[in-house]
């Protein structure tokens, strides 16, 4: 998809242009092969991250979802190199970005992809800026190192990028300090910031966990307006599913380190296929359905990564467990072999049961 | 005015026209002085065994009401009636006495157990310090008792917080507060900082504990749709105000005020073919300062349907229609 800069983009060209294909391209914008990234603590080796692999095409946007400690952030860290060493390291797997393995780069060649090409955007903007310095500072510094700006072209560029998301008055805005700021527009400087250098990829932590559910639908539909308007790319990472459901064309969902359900977004919501993301989507109450009587949680507790139990790590919270789950590991495998969702598009399981979990629901009782 | 009231059932609690306002600036630092109406004219009753849900964004004053009718922030001005009598007028000893029966459960498990404290102990303290069961080995009965009621085990007495994962600690937190017998337990945002698939087990653990022992909350989260799933009632609050209350059913599915309509709106639902068909009403800008709060209806600055006479006249919280009340002039 051919890709044009913010400043030749108009007010007039906020409506959407034809949306980056869903089916992904052959050759994917950013490939992450077998990835495992460890972390060495006292209580043991905790593999955060325990080899897994996805890729988001240009233009798209791939959710990460899964709860605390399951690994989505340390995969984003991991992308751009950025996991706190010594404790932690990537022991294995290839991070490719347009054909380069970031992985095998040096540490020059990886602070040039950094912001400039994959850009980052965390969850609480506050701990992410440096209170002693102005927006304008931390703004023009990318722009200036990236791409080369005098100091006072790099400032228009801010202004512009400030009302581009949307902040009034944006000179006055660029001698202010974060404190300054509230934490809606501390967001929205943040996204300016990840767009700056018109990054293709904006990994996105979180961005909305910290905001007030009205600020959170004003910022997320400005990341959609956005990547649709600029064809960047988007991973993001959340927790939360109706987020997923409203901004994601694919998810991969994470439990434990590992990546056991795959799909579009719409079969992983009308079709779930492993038994954690049933039970996730089963047990939100939901403003769109009748009230139940009692909510349906996910028994048990989050496992401890440094003791994980042999064979499926969510087993021990199953209720479709079988033998064969606490002994052997069940790798991510095709769901319907022969149906329409073929390609890069096609819906994997890591589970043993996935073929008969749709049965099993039915005779349980299950909603829809 | 009145105060809103529902159902026909005992009321336990009454808070009248509760006000709350924190000077700011001055001092050390110098700064301007000004005054953060943090509570401003709250009235509601919860009625014995019902839960009252309180909504609204950071900074609303819903954790502050909470504050107050727990009398660990002393109301500005107000009156709140527990058991019939109205703690801002309560001595110290009288306030102890009424604590026992005023409970309250944190967000965060985390920052509010003592981590050098063992479980037992951090459950088995008010016991003694209110001297509800009195011998160390009663005391452990009723520990191992409390335990088991909130879903853990016997031998978790002896480990410590940090030992134990965010929903097990939320259950300690619960335990505590079940130890006291209290008749109103708020319950301040308790399963936010929780996991998904551990938030409805503590809201199950909840709605038990209350069939079980006829407990009364008042229940005090930004979450929308566990709010319409543990409440019976529902009051939204913005900028100190309440600006929207009804039982569940009406304030969900039929709501009257424009912010309440905007929240419902903001909402994501778990449903990709349902939101590529929904039409979502995103508000303009953000909550002005409780520092400085707009003349007229607070919420006319974001409204999409404010009148000129928004910006002037302040709405009352009025009984729209029985039982459903809203503060907004075009209701």
């Amino acid at each position: 998809m051919p890709r044009t800069t913010l400043l030749e983009q108009g007010p007039g060209l906020l409506a959407d242009p034809p949306r980056a294909t869903l089916s992904r391209a052959v050759d994917a914008l950013l490939d992450v092969v077998d990835l495992q990234t460890h972390f060495v603590t006292r209580g043991g080796v905790v593999r955060a991250v325990d080899g897994v692999s996805w890729d988001v095409a240009e233009g798209e946007t791939v959710a990460l979802v899964g709860e605390s400690g399951c690994g989505k952030s340390v995969s984003a860290l991991s992308i751009m190199r950025l996991v706190a060493a010594p404790a932690g390291r990537i022991v294995g797997g290839r991070v490719v970005f347009k054909g380069r393995d970031l992985l095998s780069l040096d540490e020059d060649a990886m602070r040039r992809v950094r912001g400039r090409e994959i850009a980052m955007i965390f969850q609480e903007p506050m701990t992410s800026l440096n209170p002693v310095l102005t927006i304008g500072r931390q703004m023009t510094e990318g722009l200036e190192t990236h791409l080369g700006m005098t100091p006072t072209a790099a400032r228009t560029r801010a202004a512009e990028l400030l009302s581009m998301v949307g902040i009034p008055d944006p000179a006055r805005r660029l001698v202010q300090y974060p404190h300054q700021f509230s934490g809606g527009m501390r967001q929205r400087m943040m996204i300016a910031m990840a767009l700056a250098c018109e990054p293709s990829l904006v990994l996105a932590d979180e961005p909305t966990t910290a905001l007030d559910v009205t600020i959170q639908a004003q910022i997320l539909e400005l990341m959609k307006s956005l990547s649709r308007r600029l064809g960047v790319a988007m991973l993001m990472i959340t927790h939360n599913l109706g987020v997923v459901a409203r901004y994601a064309d694919r998810v991969n969902v994470m439990y434990a380190g590992k990546i056991i359900e795959r799909g579009t977004a719409r079969e992983i919501y009308a079709n779930p296929r492993h038994p954690y993301t049933l039970g996730l989507l089963r047990s939100v109450p939901r403003l769109d359905e009748p009230r139940r009587a009692r909510l349906d949680p996910i028994e048990g507790q989050p496992p401890d990564l440094s003791r994980l139990p042999g064979g499926c790590s969510f087993a021990p919270r199953c209720a479709f467990r079988i033998e064969r789950c606490a002994v052997e590991t069940p790798p991510l495998r095709p769901i319907g072999a022969a149906g329409p969702s073929q390609g890069e598009d096609k819906h994997v399981s890591a589970c043993w049961e996935a073929e008969h979990l749709n049965a099993a629901r039915a005779a349980a009782g299950g909603r829809r | 005015m009145s105060t809103p009231r529902g159902g026909t059932s005992e009321v336990l609690l009454e808070v009248r026209n509760l006000v709350k306002h924190f000077e700011v600036g001055g001092g050390l630092f110098g700064g301007r002085r000004g005054v953060v109406r943090a509570v401003d004219g709250v009235s509601f009753s919860i009625g014995r065994g019902e839960t009252l849900g309180l909504v609204g964004e950071s900074g609303c004053g819903k954790t502050t009401t909470g504050r107050c009718i727990l009398q660990l922030e002393a109301p500005t001005s107000g009156e709140i009636f527990f058991e019939g009598r109205d703690l801002t007028k309560l001595g110290p000893d009288g306030l102890r006495a009424v604590r026992r029966r005023l409970q309250v459960i944190f967000q965060d498990p985390y920052s509010s157990l003592n981590p050098r404290m063992t479980v037992g102990d951090i459950i088995a303290e008010p016991l003694g310090v209110h001297g509800i069961v009195r011998g160390a080995g009663a005391r452990r009965d009723r520990v191992r008792d409390l335990l088991r009621k909130v879903g853990l085990l016997p031998q978790h007495a002896a480990r410590y917080p940090h030992q134990m994962s965010g929903g097990q600690r939320q259950r300690v937190g619960i335990a505590r507060a079940l130890a006291m017998e209290p008749a109103l337990i708020v319950c301040d945002e308790p399963v936010s900082a929780l996991d998904v698939s551990i938030q409805a087990q503590i809201i199950n653990l909840l709605e038990d504990l209350q069939a079980d022992l006829g407990l009364t909350y008042l229940f005090i989260a930004h979450d929308l749709a566990v709010v319409r799933h543990i409440s019976d009632r529902v009051a939204v609050m913005y900028l100190g105000k309440i600006v929207e209350l009804a039982d569940r059913k009406t304030l969900y599915d039929d709501p009257l005020h424009p912010y309440t309509r905007a929240l419902l709106s903001a909402v994501p639902i778990p449903d990709p073919e349902l939101e590529a068909r929904r039409e979502h009403l995103v508000l303009r800008g953000e909550v002005p300062s409780p520092l400085n709060p707009p003349a007229g209806c607070v919420f006319h600055p974001r409204c999409p349907i404010a009148e000129d006479r928004c910006r002037s006249v302040v709405p009352e919280l009025r009984e729209v229609k029985p039982g459903h009340w809203a503060a907004c002039l075009l209701a």
